[in-house]
C-alpha cells in the first residue's frame, strides 16, 4: 500500500452512494460507468481493452500493481503484451495500490503508466463492498474526483455515445500475407483477436466500424469486441446484414456477436451488470465440452427473440445466458467471447 | 454420468500424521466419503489413525483401524469385496499402496476398479523416467535430471550436470533422503542416504533462486479442465514448498505468465489423463518466462487442501464425484449453490501459508530449511493486503509472534548467514534485518526472495517505525490507527511499539482496545464465496479484516448461537486429536439446536470446512480477534474446552475482561488448575498427593531444593536458549549442563524443579464431569514407564496391567478434584503410581490428546457428553464401563526423526512424536502388533541389534530375549547388553560400539545397520553422560537414517517382541470397528 502522503479523493456513484479513498495515477476527476471486474490478473495490460472505453473499472481483487506495467513486447507488428495501444478506462477502482512493484519485465509503476495517460485511479475503496453494490442495483455512473477538484453534477452516460466510432481505426490496415482474406470490422478490436486469427495463416484486413467498401471480395468476415451498446453501430449492423444474405462465413465476437445477433433480426438486451471477468464458463450447447472464458461485454442476446434459423451454441453456465449463437445451416457464428474452438470452425468453414 | 455399477467403494487413508503427511488428508478423505455417502455408495475406509474425523461414525460405513499396506489392504478386499477403490484421498501412503495393489495384481484378481485417474497415470508421474518420457512427448520443459542406481553413476551424472545438483529419492514421500549438493564431497554424504531410501536416486541440476508456482488443477472425463488456484512461493525454490510461505494468488506473475503456465498446466494435465484432481509444479525464472516442470502429484495434496481452502473450492468433493464418472458440468458450486463446479474460482483477498516447525523439540536437529520437509503444521491467513495477511499469520504459527514486528528480540550473531541459509525462523531475519538498515536489494541478494515481498515486509517496519515515535495513544491519529489496522497490527503490537513494555502487557493492549473502539475502529467480516461477488452466495465461510467497510453478513443478536474455538496450526502436542473434539463439539452443538460458530485457522483441518458448521471464521485465535468475534456474533456462549491449550488459555480473560460467557466449566477453575500453584494448593487441602515441586529463582535454591529431594529431577526452565524446553536430570553434572542452557536463572525467569519418580506407572484418567460429578470416564496406561512424555507414550485401554486397588484410588482422586474444580465438561489428570502409591502429576479442563482414542475404543463419544453437559442439555450418564470391554485398544506414536536430520531419536518428557495410530485387537498383542505395524514397524526376520542401558532395563528385556532366541531370532548386541545375554544363557553376538576400536572378528553395529544386515534395532539409553549419548547416538541416528525400525524404550521393546513372537502376522484379525 502506498502508506504515506496521499491525496484523499472519493468516488460518488450517481445513486448517491460515495466511497473515500485515495487519489493515485493521475491527479484529476474523471467520470464514466462504474463497472466492476473480479478478474485476479491483468491489471493493466487488460485496461487496454477497447470495450473499456467510457468506464470507470473497480478491481474485485485487492492487490493491484504488484508487477507494475510491463514494457510492451511487439511482435510483427502487434503488442504481445496490450490488448490495443493505450488505456481505454476512464478511471480505475482499487483496494490495495501496491506501489511497490516487481517483475523483470516492467520498469514503470501502475502509478506512473496511469499518469502517463491521464487516467485518475483511487484506492482504499472496500471494492468486495462497491461490486456487491453494482451487482445488486447494476452498474451506474459514477466520478472520481479527488480533493480540490469540483464534482460534475450531471455525469453524462458514455453508453449514449457512440464509442465504437472512438476506439475503431479511420483506415483499412493490412495484417499477415497469403492464405485466405478475412475483413476484420474494427469495433475496438483487441490485439488478442488478431493474433488468434494470425495464427492461423490469413490474410486480415482491418477496417473502420463504419467501412463502406465491398467486403465482397473477402474469404470471411469477423466482427470485433468494442465498447458500449451494439445498437448504435447502425452502419456495422447493415453491413453485415448484407454479409448474412451470402454464405461466406461470419463471426461476431463480443460486441460484433451482438451486431451479428441484431443484423440477423434478434434483440439484445442490456445485462445487470454485464460479464467482465476472466473465468466465464460456458458449455458447448448439447454437448459434455466446457470452455472456461474471458469476457468483458454488457449486452447479450434476447433468446426469444432469436430467428428459427439460428440456435444455440455457448450457454453460461454461471447465468444461463446465451453466450453464443449460430446459423442453422450457414457459416454465421456469435460468442461473447473468443476461444481457439470457435476459431477454428470459422476457419475450417472458410 | 456416474457410474451404477458401483455399490460399494474402498477408501484407503493416509494412517498416522507424520512430517509431509498430516491433518490434510483427514480433510481429503472425509470429504471423499461424504461425496460417496450422498450417492448412496457403501464406503469401506482403511486408516489406522483413530483420532481423525474420519474414523467416525456416520462417515465411512465401515472403519478398518489396520495398517495401510498391500498385506491388510488385500486382506480387507477379500473380506469386504469392494467394486471400487479410491487412491488418491489418503496422500503418499495410499498412493504408494495403490501402485504396488496394482503391480502385485491384486486389484485385478478382485476386479477392482481404481476410481479417477488410472493406475498407470499416477506410475506416469511418479516415476520420473516415465515422467520426463511423457512431458518430452508434448514438449514441456522438465527439469533435466539423471536416473542413476549407485553413487558413482550419481557422480558422474552431478560431473556432466555441473554443480550445484539436488538428489531426489524417487518413490519418497515430500523429498525424503533430498537435498542440494554443492561439491561432490556433499553428494557422497547425502547420496549414501538417498539410496537407503529408494534403489532409484535422481541427479538434477539446481535451479536455486527460481520462483515456485503451483496450480491446482481439476479435469474430468470428458476431458474438462480447469486451474482452481496458482499459489506463488514467498521462499524461491530450494526450500521445500512445505517449509515455504505460500501465497495466493501469485502476487509477482503478469497475465502472460499466469496465462502461460495455466495454459501448460491444462495441457499436461489432459496428456497425462488425469481424472480428477492434481497439483502441478512449476519453477519459474525469475528474470524471463523460462520455465521448468519440477511435478505433478495426480493425487489430493497439502496444497490441495489448501488450495480449497484458499478458494472455497472443495477440490477433494469435487474429484470423488469426477471419480465416480461426473463431469464438472454436473456438479454444482457448493458454495453459491446455483452456479455450477466447472469454474474457475475468482477470490477478492489474499492467502498466505505459513509452515509451523517445532525443531526446539528435538536435540541435535539441523534448524537450516531446504529440500525436505520438517515442518509438522501450517496455518493459512486470510486478508485483504500482504501485509494483513503475513501479520495475522505469523501471530497465528504460535510460536510467540504477535506479528512480523514488535517481538521478543531474537538473537542472530549472524545476520548475512542467516539470510542465506535459511533456517525456521528465516522471516524473523529478514525483520531484524530491516531493521537494522539492510536495503531491499541486499535481502533479496541473499535470501532470492521476491523483492515484492520484501518491500511489503518494508511497509510494516515503516508504520512500526512511525509508532514508535510516540509515547501515548491519545497521539495516535485516526488514520494512522486505520492504516496500522490495514497493515496488520493487532492492538498488542500497537500498544508494545507505543508504551515499549513501560506498562503491564495486558494494561498496554487494553488502552490500545479501549481507544480504538472508542474511535469505532473495528475489523469487516468478509465472505469467501468462490466468484468475489458476482453472484450472490449464501457463504457462510468467513474473515475478517481491516481492509473494508462494511460486513458482509447480518448478525441476529439472538443468543441462539455458540461458538466453538478450535486447536489452530497442527504441532507437536497438538493435532487431530482436537479438530476431532472440535467437529463433534460442532456437531453436538447443532443437534441440539444452535447454531455452530467455529473459529480456527488451520487448512488441514476438518473443523475449517463451512459445511461442518453454521459460521466459520477462519481467524486467529487471539483474545483480540475472539472479542472482535464475539462482540459482533453476540453468542450465548464459547466453548474453550475442545481445542486443546490455545483456547484454554484465553479463557480466564475473556471472562474477566471481555465478559465473555464461558461455557461448561468456569473460568476461574481452569485457572485453578493452569496456575501451578494454585492447583498445588488445592491438591493439598483436599488431600491428594503430587510429587515434590518447587519454582524456584535462584542457584542455590535449586541446589538446596535437589539435595532435599534427591536425583532425578525434572527441570522445567521458564527460557531456554536452544534445546528441549524440560530434562529430566539425574546428578549433579546434568543439572549444571541443563541450567547453562537456560540463560538466566532469576525472579523474572523462575525454573520449576520437581521431584522425578522412577519406574512408575503413568494413568491417564479422561473424564466427562457435570457441575462437578463424573458421568463418564476411561482409564488407561502407559506402556511405558513415567518420563515418556504422554503423547510419545503407547497407551492401552481399558489398562491390562493394573491394580483394581490403584484403579479404585484413582477414580477416588478423580472425583475429589473434580468436586473441588466444579468441573463441568471433559477433563483429563495424568497419574504416576507405584505399587498402590498415586501422584497427581496434571490436570487439564478440557479435552485431552486421547479423548477420541478412549471415546472410540469405549464406543461412548465423551465429547457429545462433554458439548451437551456444557449446553445444559439433558444427558443420560451412559453405564457402560470400561471393564466391559472383552478387547483392547493400542495406541501407539509415530515419530518423524527420519526427516529431522540430525535429531536424536530417542524418548523423553518432551514430546516428539508427530501423529498416532490406535488399533483394537482381541488382546494386547494383537492391538499392540496392529498399532505397531501401523507406525511403520516392520516384523524382523531373523537379526535383531540390541543395546540395552542399564541393568534394569536389561533386566526387563530378558524375557523378550529370551522369546527372541526361541523363536529364531538371531541376537547382536553391544559389549554389556552382550555380556547380559551370555550371564543368562542367551546366545548372541558381540558387535562394536561405533567407539570401539575395529577389532578382529567382530562386526561394528553401524555396520550391519548401514547394510541393513539387521532388521530391527533395540537401543535403549541409558544416561545423558557425553559417551553413551554420543555412542548410543550414532546407532540410533543410523538405524533412522537407514530406515531400520528402532525401539529405545525397553518396556515397548519388550511388549512388541512379545507380541511379534506370541503372534503372527497372519492370525491377526481383519475385524472392522463395529465388529468389536
Amino acid at each position: 500500500m502506498q502508506l504515506f502522503n496521499s491525496q484523499k479523493s472519493v468516488l460518488k456513484l450517481s445513486d448517491g452512494l460515495d466511497f473515500q479513498g485515495f487519489s493515485f495515477g493521475y491527479t484529476g476527476p474523471c467520470e464514466g460507468e462504474v463497472i466492476f471486474s473480479t478478474s485476479v490478473f491483468g491489471c493493466p495490460e487488460n485496461l487496454s481493452d477497447p470495450a473499456y472505453e467510457g468506464k470507470i473499472l473497480c478491481l474485485s481483487y485487492p492487490i493491484i500493481g504488484t508487477y507494475g506495467a510491463p514494457s510492451e513486447i511487439v511482435t510483427d507488428g502487434i503488442s504481445d503484451t496490450y490488448q490495443s495501444v493505450k488505456p481505454h478506462i476512464r478511471g480505475l477502482i482499487v483496494l490495495d495500490y501496491s506501489s511497490d512493484f516487481s517483475h523483470w519485465g516492467s520498469n514503470k509503476s501502475l502509478d506512473a503508466w496511469l499518469k502517463e495517460y491521464k487516467i485518475p485511479g483511487i484506492y482504499g475503496i472496500d471494492t468486495r463492498r462497491l461490486s456487491k453494490h453494482l451487482r445488486d442495483n447494476g452498474t451506474m455512473l459514477g466520478q472520481i474526483v479527488p480533493d480540490g477538484f469540483k464534482e460534475n453534477p450531471a455525469v453524462a452516460n458514455p453508453e449514449l455515445e457512440n464509442l465504437v466510432a472512438k476506439v475503431s481505426c479511420t483506415e483499412p490496415c493490412m495484417y499477415g500475407k497469403g492464405g485466405k482474406k478475412v475483413a476484420l470490422i474494427d469495433c475496438g478490436v483487441c490485439n488478442s483477436t488478431l493474433r488468434m486469427l494470425l495464427a492461423h495463416n490469413l490474410e486480415i484486413t482491418k477496417v473502420p466500424w463504419n467501412y463502406d467498401g465491398d467486403l465482397g471480395g473477402y474469404d470471411g468476415i469477423v466482427i470485433s469486441s468494442g465498447p458500449g451498446n451494439p445498437a448504435l453501430c447502425k452502419e456495422t449492423i447493415a453491413t453485415v446484414k448484407k454479409a448474412l444474405e451470402g454464405k461466406k462465413p461470419v463471426w461476431g465476437i463480443a460486441l460484433g456477436a451482438n451486431i451479428v445477433e441484431l443484423a440477423a433480426g434478434a434483440k439484445v438486451k442490456r445485462m445487470k451488470f454485464g460479464h467482465h471477468t476472466a473465468n466465464q464458463p460456458v458449455r458447448l450447447a448439447g454437448s459434455d465440452e466446457c470452455l472456461i472464458t474471458s469476457q468483458n461485454q454488457n449486452y447479450t442476446v434476447d433468446e426469444g427473440s432469436l430467428g428459427k434459423d439460428w440456435k444455440p451454441y455457448y450457454v453460461n453456465l454461471n447465468d444461463a445466458t446465451l453466450d453464443g449463437v449460430k446459423h442453422v445451416t450457414k457459416p454465421f457464428f456469435a460468442t461473447e467471447f473468443e476461444a481457439e474452438q470457435v476459431v477454428k470452425e470459422f476457419v475450417k468453414a472458410l | 454420468m456416474i457410474d451404477k455399477s458401483l455399490k460399494k467403494v474402498l477408501l484407503l487413508g493416509s494412517g498416522a500424521l507424520k512430517i509431509g503427511e498430516a491433518g490434510e488428508f483427514d480433510y481429503s478423505g472425509s470429504q471423499a466419503l461424504k461425496a460417496m455417502r450422498e450417492e448412496g455408495i457403501k464406503t469401506v475406509l482403511i486408516n489406522p489413525n483413530i483420532a481423525t474425523v474420519q474414523t467416525s461414525e456416520g462417515i465411512a460405513d465401515k472403519i478398518y483401524f489396520l495398517p495401510v499396506t498391500p498385506f491388510f489392504v488385500e486382506k480387507v478386499i477379500k473380506k469386504e469385496n469392494p467394486d471400487g477403490i479410491l487412491l488418491a484421498f489418503g496422500g503418499q501412503t495410499a498412493l504408494n499402496c495403490g501402485v504396488q495393489l496394482f503391480k502385485l495384481g491384486i486389484l485385478k484378481k478382485y476386479n477392482i476398479k481404481v476410481l479417477g485417474t488410472p493406475v498407470q497415470t499416477i506410475i506416469d508421474t511418479e516415476d520420473r523416467d516415465c515422467f520426463n518420457k511423457r512431458m518430452e512427448e508434448i514438449d514441456i520443459k522438465i527439469i533435466k535430471s539423471h536416473a542413476v542406481e549407485t553413487l558413482d553413476d550419481a557422480r558422474k551424472a552431478a560431473a556432466e550436470l555441473g554443480y550445484p545438483v539436488i538428489l531426489r529419492a524417487a518413490y519418497a514421500l515430500g523429498g525424503l533422503g533430498s537435498g542440494f549438493c554443492d561439491n561432490e564431497e556433499e553428494l557422497n554424504v547425502l547420496g549414501a542416504k538417498s539410496f537407503s531410501y529408494s534403489p532409484q536416486v535422481l541427479v538434477e541440476k539446481s535451479l536455486k533462486g527460481w520462483k515456485e508456482i503451483e496450480f491446482e488443477v481439476v479435469r474430468d472425463k470428458y476431458g474438462n479442465c480447469i486451474t482452481v488456484c496458482n499459489m506463488e512461493n514467498f521462499d524461491p525454490l530450494g526450500i521445500h514448498t512445505g517449509e515455504s510461505i505460500v501465497v495466493a494468488p501469485c502476487q509477482t506473475l503478469t497475465q502472460h505468465d499466469i496465462t502461460k503456465l495455466s495454459e501448460l498446466a491444462k495441457l499436461i494435465v489432459r496428456h497425462l489423463g488425469i481424472v480428477g484432481e492434481c497439483n502441478i509444479q512449476f519453477a519459474y525464472d525469475p528474470y524471463s518466462d523460462d520455465y521448468r516442470v519440477i511435478e505433478v502429484n495426480a493425487r489430493l495434496s497439502r496444497s490441495s487442501a489448501l488450495a480449497s481452502k484458499a478458494t472455497g473450492y472443495p477440490l477433494a468433493f469435487v474429484a470423488a464425484k469426477i471419480g465416480l464418472g461426473y463431469g464438472l458440468f454436473e456438479l454444482t458450486n457448493s458454495v453459491t449453490k446455483t452456479t455450477p463446479a466447472f469454474f474457475e474460482p475468482a477470490i477478492d483477498y489474499v492467502v498466505c501459508k505459513i509452515p509451523r516447525w517445532d525443531l526446539s523439540k528435538f536435540h541435535g536437529v539441523n534448524r537450516e530449511i531446504g529440500s525436505s520437509m520438517k515442518s509438522v503444521g501450517e496455518i493459512m491467513a486470510i486478508g485483504r493486503t500482504f501485509e494483513e495477511t503475513i501479520q495475522k499469520g505469523l501471530r497465528m504459527i504460535g510460536q510467540g509472534a504477535h506479528g512480523f514486528i514488535a517481538n521478543k528480540e531474537i538473537v542472530v550473531p549472524d545476520i548475512d548467514k542467516a539470510l542465506k541459509e535459511p533456517t525456521d525462523n528465516r522471516i524473523f531475519v529478514i525483520e531484524k534485518a530491516l531493521r537494522k538498515g539492510y536495503t531491499i536489494d541486499q535481502i533479496h541478494d541473499l535470501t532470492k526472495i521476491d523483492k515484492l515481498f520484501i518491500e511489503k515486509l518494508n511497509n510494516i517496519v515503516l508504520i512500526a517505525n512511525e509508532l514508535e515515535k510516540l509515547n501515548k495513544v491519545e497521539d495516535l491519529s485516526k488514520d494512522m490507527l486505520i492504516l496500522a489496522k490495514k497493515m496488520g497490527f493487532s492492538d498488542f503490537q500497537i500498544g508494545r511499539l507505543i508504551y515499549k513494555d513501560k506498562l503491564d502487557t495486558e494494561q498496554q493492549v487494553d488502552i490500545v482496545r479501549n481507544y480504538r473502539k472508542g474511535l469505532n475502529v473495528i475489523p469487516v467480516v468478509k465472505q469467501i464465496d468462490t466468484l468475489a461477488g458476482e453472484y450472490p452466495a449464501k457463504a457462510n465461510y468467513l474473515y475478517l479484516t481491516y481492509n473494508g467497510t462494511e460486513d458482509d453478513v447480518e448478525f441476529h443478536n439472538d443468543k441462539k448461537s455458540i461458538i466453538v474455538l478450535g486447536s489452530g496450526a497442527y504441532r507437536i502436542g497438538s493435532s487431530v486429536e482436537f479438530d476431532w473434539c472440535s467437529v463433534n463439539a460442532l456437531q453436538t452443538v447443532r443437534n441440539s439446536g444452535w447454531r455452530g460458530i467455529m473459529i480456527n485457522y488451520n487448512p488441514e483441518t476438518v473443523s475449517t470446512d463451512y459445511d461442518m458448521c453454521d459460521r466459520l471464521y477462519f481467524d486467529e485465535l487471539t483474545y483480540e480477534r475472539v472479542m472482535d468475534i464475539y462482540e459482533k456474533e453476540q453468542p450465548h456462549g464459547v466453548i474453550v474446552s475442545v481445542g486443546g491449550q490455545i483456547p484454554n488459555n484465553l479463557a480466564l480473560r475473556m471472562k474477566n475482561n471481555g465478559g465473555v460467557n464461558i461455557l461448561g466449566t468456569t473460568a476461574e477453575s481452569i485457572d485453578n488448575a493452569e496456575d501451578r500453584h494454585k492447583f498445588s494448593a488445592m491438591l493439598d487441602t483436599i488431600g491428594v498427593d503430587q510429587p515434590q515441586w518447587q519454582e524456584l529463582t535462584s542457584l542455590q535454591d535449586i541446589y538446596d531444593f535437589v539435595d532435599k529431594v534427591g536425583f532425578p529431577v525434572l527441570v522445567r526452565p521458564s527460557y531456554v536458549l536452544s534445546g528441549a524446553a524440560m530434562n529430566v536430570c539425574s546428578n549433579k553434572g546434568e543439572l549444571e549442563g541443563f541450567l547453562k542452557l537456560a540463560a538466566n536463572v532469576s525472579q523474572k525467569h523462575p525454573v520449576v524443579v520437581s521431584c522425578f519418580i522412577q519406574h512408575a506407572k503413568e494413568i491417564e484418567f479422561d473424564a466427562v464431569a457435570r457441575k462437578g460429578e463424573i458421568v463418564a470416564y476411561a482409564i488407561s496406561e502407559h506402556l511405558e514407564f513415567a518420563g515418556v512424555h504422554s503423547g510419545d507414550a503407547t497407551i492401552q485401554f481399558p489398562p491390562q496391567k493394573l491394580y483394581v486397588e490403584t484403579a479404585r484410588r484413582i477414580k477416588k482422586i478423580s472425583r475429589k478434584i473434580a468436586e473441588a474444580l466444579q468441573i463441568s465438561g471433559p477433563f483429563n489428570i495424568q497419574f504416576l503410581a507405584k505399587e498402590n502409591d498415586i501422584k497427581v502429576i496434571e490436570c487439564n479442563l478440557r479435552a485431552s490428546r486421547s479423548f477420541p482414542f478412549a471415546s472410540k475404543v469405549l464406543k461412548i463419544n465423551l465429547i457429545e457428553l462433554a458439548t451437551k453437559i456444557m449446553i445444559g442439555e439433558d444427558i443420560v450418564p451412559p453405564q457402560k464401563s470400561a471393564f466391559d470391554l472383552d478387547y483392547v485398544g493400542v495406541k501407539a506414536s509415530q515419530f518423524s526423526f527420519s526427516r529431522l536430520q540430525g535429531a536424536d531419536p530417542v524418548l523423553g518428557v518432551d514430546m516428539s512424536s508427530t501423529g498416532e495410530v490406535g488399533c483394537i485387537g482381541d488382546n494386547t498383542d494383537e492391538a499392540i502388533l496392529k498399532s505397531m505395524l501401523s507406525v511403520g514397524y516392520s516384523i524382523p526376520k531373523k537379526k535383531i541389534l540390541i543395546s540395552s542401558g542399564d541393568g534394569a532395563q536389561k533386566a526387563q528385556l530378558l524375557s523378550a530375549c529370551k522369546l527372541l532366541i526361541e523363536n529364531n531370532y538371531e541376537i547382536f548386541a553391544t559389549a554389556g547388553t552382550y555380556k547380559y545375554c551370555v550371564e543368562n544363557n542367551i546366545p548372541a553376538t558381540r558387535v562394536l560400539w561405533p567407539s570401539e576400536e575395529p577389532e578382529y572378528g567382530f562386526r561394528g553395529a553401524l555396520d550391519m545397520i548401514k547394510s541393513k544386515e539387521v532388521e530391527l534395532v533395540i537401543n535403549i539409553p541409558k544416561d545423558l553422560t557425553q559417551g553413551e549419548l554420543t555412542n548410543g547416538y550414532k546407532i540410533r541416528r543410523a538405524a533412522v537414517d537407514f530406515n531400520i525400525p528402532l525401539i529405545t524404550n525397553a518396556r515397548l521393546a519388550s511388549a512388541f517382541v512379545t507380541a511379534f513372537c506370541n503372534m503372527n502376522v497372519d492370525d491377526i484379525q481383519i475385524k472392522g470397528w463395529d465388529e468389536y
